[in-house]
């Protein structure tokens, strides 16, 4: 069964500690005058411009291990790939903030105004990974109401254009979720329009078989590994 | 303190009206073009970049810094042109084909136009025919490439190659960065040189420049 959702602009309103580590600032390090007056001005235009929408659709492993191998571009070897198998749900999503934001973002880069603009792109980024962490929690909610939970269960979400699994794994994604319902769509080059849009899967199951080694050939290029940080969460849970 | 350090400090303040006002002051007071934009607007900018690369200040300033350098710009840019003063070069500059993500180019785009620099921004999603074709017809020397997906990287090989394929690689160098590049991708694919953040990028650039065959 496919889902749309709505959310209102400032439940998606990220905390300016995760707003700041995206503009490079340390965590912990004291931020006002300029930097804090433009991070409420973003905060300011996200809950003005923002229109946030999800559409989730639970999958079978089945038709889960078609959308993944996608264009056959994978790497040989994935977290995802490694994953699926043992998960109990999954559900293909999709979220946005619309197009009003990008095209905000856009403009102020025209204008010149490249501080606001760039802050407004950090608080969309931030935006968006909260949006697609509310339909997580959404979906995981619904599970855990049915029953369908134990207390060891856990999800996490993973994307295509990361951790391996290729970008072009979009293409299929796109054609068994259809998120044109929620305004997004896909670019020859699989781009997501709007660009501030998240899309992938979410896995749930029990909580270990997220755990994973950051030790995947690609991992070695991955600056973030933020994965470290979302298993310890899940886990901490 | 004279109207070009008065200028370079207000810049580093990120105070455009006050840049902007100053820049007409030193026009109106017959300063050359060349020397304002040296000595006045890049001049200040060099402090930011050596202050955003010792972690002094970070995003925010520099981009306050940049719009306020822009303002000073607005008005020699006139007056640059009628006296033919050169950029610094030209840089081809964009995100590679199925990468959405621009906002580290615009910041190294906004660093190279801030050292004086002639920035064309191809945007992001930009296909390796693309650099290619629009560096030779603008006769620019480097083409910058940005990325922040693993899977997106290897269109840095593409351009490299493509470069060597046409034989043009003793005119045009590339530069490659982004959050999962570093120096060792850059050199397996033959890259010309990698930057690590903005302001190094700006460094390897002027490296680059010097390093073209005409």
């Amino acid at each position: 069964m496919t889902e749309l959702m709505t959310f209102a602009a400032d439940e998606v309103a990220p905390g300016r500690e995760a707003v700041y580590e995206l503009q490079g600032i340390p965590a912990g390090r004291e931020v006002q005058g300029q930097a804090e007056a433009l991070c409420t001005a973003a905060l300011g235009l996200l809950s003005e411009l923002a229109a946030p929408a999800g559409i989730i659709a639970e999958v079978s492993q089945a038709e889960f291990e078609a959308v993944y191998h996608g264009e056959g571009r994978n790497e040989a070897s994935t977290p995802v790939g490694d994953i699926f198998n043992r998960a109990e749900h999954l559900a293909l999503f999709a979220v946005t903030l619309g197009e009003e934001i990008s095209r905000e973002i856009t403009e102020r880069f025209r204008s010149n105004d490249f501080a606001l603009g760039c802050m407004l792109d950090s608080v969309a980024s931030a935006a968006a990974d909260k949006l697609a962490e509310l339909v997580e929690s959404r979906f995981f909610g619904a599970l855990r109401a049915e029953g369908k939970t134990t207390s060891g269960s856990g999800a996490m979400r993973y994307s295509p254009g990361y951790c391996g699994w290729h970008v072009s794994g979009q293409k299929k994604l796109f054609e068994v979720l259809r998120p044109e319902r929620i305004g997004i769509s896909l670019g020859p080059s699989f781009l997501m329009q709007p660009l501030k849009s998240v899309s992938g899967v979410i896995m749930a199951g029990p909580k270990e078989m997220h755990c994973f080694d950051d030790a995947y050939p690609f991992c070695e290029r991955c600056e973030t590994h933020d994965c470290r940080e979302r298993i310890r969460a899940l886990l901490g849970d | 303190m004279d109207i070009l350090e008065r200028i370079s400090e207000k810049l580093l303040d990120g105070d455009d009206q006050e840049v902007g006002r100053l820049t007409r002051q030193a026009i109106e007071q017959g300063l050359p073009p060349r020397k304002i934009l040296d000595d006045g607007l890049i001049a200040g900018m060099g402090i930011v970049g050596q202050r955003f690369k010792v972690h002094e200040i970070f995003l925010p300033e520099v981009l306050m810094a940049a719009k306020a350098m822009y303002a000073g710009m607005d008005e020699l840019r006139p007056l640059l042109v009628k006296e033919g003063v050169p950029s610094a070069g030209k840089v081809v500059l964009g995100s590679v084909q199925g990468d959405l993500h621009d906002i580290g180019k615009n910041l190294v785009g906004i660093m190279l136009r801030g050292a004086g620099f002639e920035v064309i921004d191809l945007g992001n999603d930009v296909a390796p025919e693309r650099f290619v074709e629009t560096a030779r017809e603008q006769e620019a020397p480097v083409i910058g490439m940005s990325a922040l997906l693993t899977t997106t990287m290897p269109v840095m090989k593409n351009v490299v190659e493509l470069i060597r394929e046409q034989g043009l690689d003793g005119q045009i160098k590339t530069i490659v960065g982004g959050a999962p590049v570093d120096a060792a991708f850059a050199g397996e694919i033959g890259a010309d040189a990698h930057g690590f953040d903005a302001a190094n990028a700006v460094e390897r650039v002027k490296l680059l420049v010097g390093k073209t065959s005409k």
